[in-house]
């Protein structure tokens, strides 16, 4: 990995990141994210997973916060902390999955779309026009609702329906790139399909994914929550979308539980927060018009 | 979403610069808004009764049942037919109005629809009448005073209730003024008869439904007024307004605002996608009785012929709006009337 293009590639990096690192928000952004995945992966680790389950329960229902249970409990008398804690590795499980997925099919299709030409491209467009005008969030609770629940469900519900964003930025990036006088050298040289996309429009459109992947990321979290709280989640795990509807279906937020609705609340607000500010940082520093007009 | 906008504003400026006729123009956008019409009816039918299955099954999964009742019940809802023969039958039907027979309900399900479009037409025309109007009120003076402490603070409100979940807000609201508000439901049973009593309970019961779909809906209008408005404020015929000597308020009122506001205006038919989406979280967490709440009471079942027909209606709206929002930009913007 010593070629020059790698080397490149390799200062490029490290000067987007110095960069980077001037951008107050989106370095609170990132520090936050860090700061979450490590305690969710540690979760079984730090903490007992045995305070998940309804049976062995030791709170009494409802209780407000207190020395022992620092956010309260529950209906069923678990800790909320405990919940809330655990229910950051579903979220960010079920954002991450289904951003790749839905990230993987929108850079596909986006590209195929600029690639090639004739009818196969204006068809693909004409789908992605159809996807992007069609609310996700309809269509992502009509697929829960037909397939078996579960998490994985929940991934392909919002993988599937949120690419159509995704399709049309990596379509206009490619088109740019493509009209670049270096991909027609390329071509001369005897470049095949495969050659140009994977040598010359990856590399260049890459960054510009990453920073929409960061924001993607977001919105599925909210998806998530979303169809839990409608009752479309898997009703074995604990995810903050169930909290949620738990709190509201139990009568808990009539009741005034404050301390059952906050702490979900809030994680998923902390989160996408900070998804959508590094999001916005990178596109800062991607973006060399946003970079110079403000 | 944001994207979504800029897509579609792309798109536009492509066509204007291709100079298309009008006639052309409006012909090629209604015949693919049709396609679109028939891609969701589709759609719809690959959804909800080609995945699933037989409901048959599904509907009789806890109680014993004989194979001639069996037989029955898949002849009554018409699934012992071959696919293609059901997928011409619900296409057919859908010409005269039949969205089909709720599992349920055992109700047609295009009934059960129209008794739940007013409240919701209510619910989202109030939201976003209010949002269109505090969202471009607060974008003008936002970008009028661009790195102000307010616009920061405006811009950083607008970042936030983006990241916010619409029913946790909903259910926040609801906690946040225990009593004051009515927690379900649009009308109270005891309330006299009379035009003005019926109302203002509706608007009482209104109010949190309504409060929180525009915290959600108003940040779009507000972020998109402003770089809109921002755009315009590096032009020379507003250096000219000023040198004529005229007011710094109307400089921004008469000359500004009016040229900024194109897409803001079109973002109302736009958003509406974003909207339908908020309405089903809301309505499921106020109990407003409209097509969001039919949804929520469908997924119990799930109820597959209403949740197909409340798709085809909420897909379907969002498409004709979209070409409302196309042809609307083609009629206001000067620029292209005259080509």
């Amino acid at each position: 990995m010593t070629s020059p293009a790698w080397q490149r590639r390799r200062t490029a990096a490290g000067q987007l990141w110095r960069e980077f690192r001037t951008n107050r928000g989106g370095l609170i952004g990132l520090g936050v994210l860090v700061a979450i995945v490590v305690l969710a992966v540690l979760a079984p680790l730090i903490t007992d997973e045995g305070g998940l389950d309804v049976i062995t329960a030791t709170g009494s229902p409802l209780e407000p916060p207190s020395g022992e249970y620092w956010l309260g409990t529950d209906v069923d008398g678990r800790s909320v902390l405990l919940l809330t804690f655990w229910g950051a590795r579903v979220s960010l499980l079920v954002g991450f999955a289904a951003t790749i997925l839905s990230v993987f099919i929108g850079t596909l299709v986006g590209i195929v779309a600029a690639h090639f030409r004739g009818w196969p491209s204006a068809v693909l467009l004409r789908i992605t026009d159809f996807f992007l005008v069609l609310p996700s969030l309809v269509l992502a609770i009509a697929l829960s609702s037909v397939l078996t629940k579960g998490i994985w469900t929940i991934v392909l519900a919002v993988g599937v329906t949120s690419w159509p964003a995704t399709a049309r930025l990596v379509r206009a990036q490619t088109l740019t790139i493509e009209s670049r006088p270096y991909i027609e050298r390329a071509t001369a040289l005897g470049g095949g399909h495969g050659h140009i996309i994977g040598k010359h429009v990856l590399p260049a459109v890459l960054p510009l994914v990453l920073a929409n992947t960061t924001l993607v990321v977001g919105s599925s979290i909210i998806a998530e929550s979303t169809l839990s709280f409608l009752g479309l989640g898997d009703p074995t795990v604990v995810s903050w979308g169930s909290m949620l509807q738990t709190a509201l279906s139990s009568g808990s937020v009539t009741a005034g539980a404050w301390w059952y609705l906050l702490p979900p609340g809030l994680a998923i607000v902390v989160i996408v927060l900070s998804f959508t500010l590094v999001g916005r940082a990178l596109e800062t520093v991607l973006n060399p018009r946003l970079k110079a007009g403000r | 979403m944001t994207s979504t906008t800029d897509g579609h504003l792309a798109a536009d400026l492509d066509e204007r610069r291709a100079g298309t006729s009008t006639p052309r123009f409006v012909a090629g956008k209604v015949g693919g808004a049709l396609a679109s019409l028939v891609l969701v009816v589709v759609l719809g039918f690959l959804l909800f009764r080609m995945i699933p299955g037989d409901p048959v099954a599904t509907m009789t999964r806890d109680r014993p049942t004989s194979p001639e009742q069996l037989a029955l019940l898949r002849e009554r809802l018409g699934v012992d037919k071959p696919m293609w023969q059901q997928f011409l039958d619900y296409f057919g039907g859908l010409f005269q109005g039949d969205l089909g027979t709720s599992y349920m309900y055992s109700r047609p399900v295009a009934d059960m629809i129209g008794e739940r479009l007013g409240p919701t037409l209510l619910l989202v025309g109030t939201a976003t009448v209010l949002a269109v109007l505090l969202g471009m009120w607060l974008g003008i003076r936002a970008a009028w005073k661009r790195d102000s402490a307010f616009d920061r603070v405006q811009t950083g409100v607008a970042l936030t209730l983006w990241s916010v979940p619409q029913f946790w807000l909903g259910l926040l609201l609801l906690i946040a003024t225990q009593g004051l508000f009515p927690s379900r439901g649009m009308r109270s049973p005891d309330v006299p008869e009379g035009f003005v009593a019926q109302s203002l309970d509706v608007a009482w019961h209104l109010t949190l439904p309504c409060v929180t779909l525009l915290a959600v809906i108003y940040a779009q209008y507000m972020l998109v007024m402003r770089s809109s408005l921002l755009e315009e404020m590096g032009s020379e015929y507003l250096t000219t307004a000023r040198a004529k000597g005229l007011r710094d308020d109307l400089v921004r009122r008469r000359h500004a605002v009016p040229n900024a506001l194109l897409p803001a205006v079109t973002l109302v038919f736009l958003q509406f996608g974003m909207v339908v989406s908020g309405t089903i979280t809301v309505e499921a967490v106020f109990s407003w009785p409209g097509l969001g709440l039919l949804t929520y009471e469908a997924l119990r079942g799930p109820d597959l012929p209403l949740l197909q027909g409340v798709f085809l209606v909420l897909a379907g709206s969002v498409i004709v709006m979209n070409l409302l929002a196309e042809l609307l930009y083609r009629v206001l913007d000067p620029r292209v009337r005259a080509s």
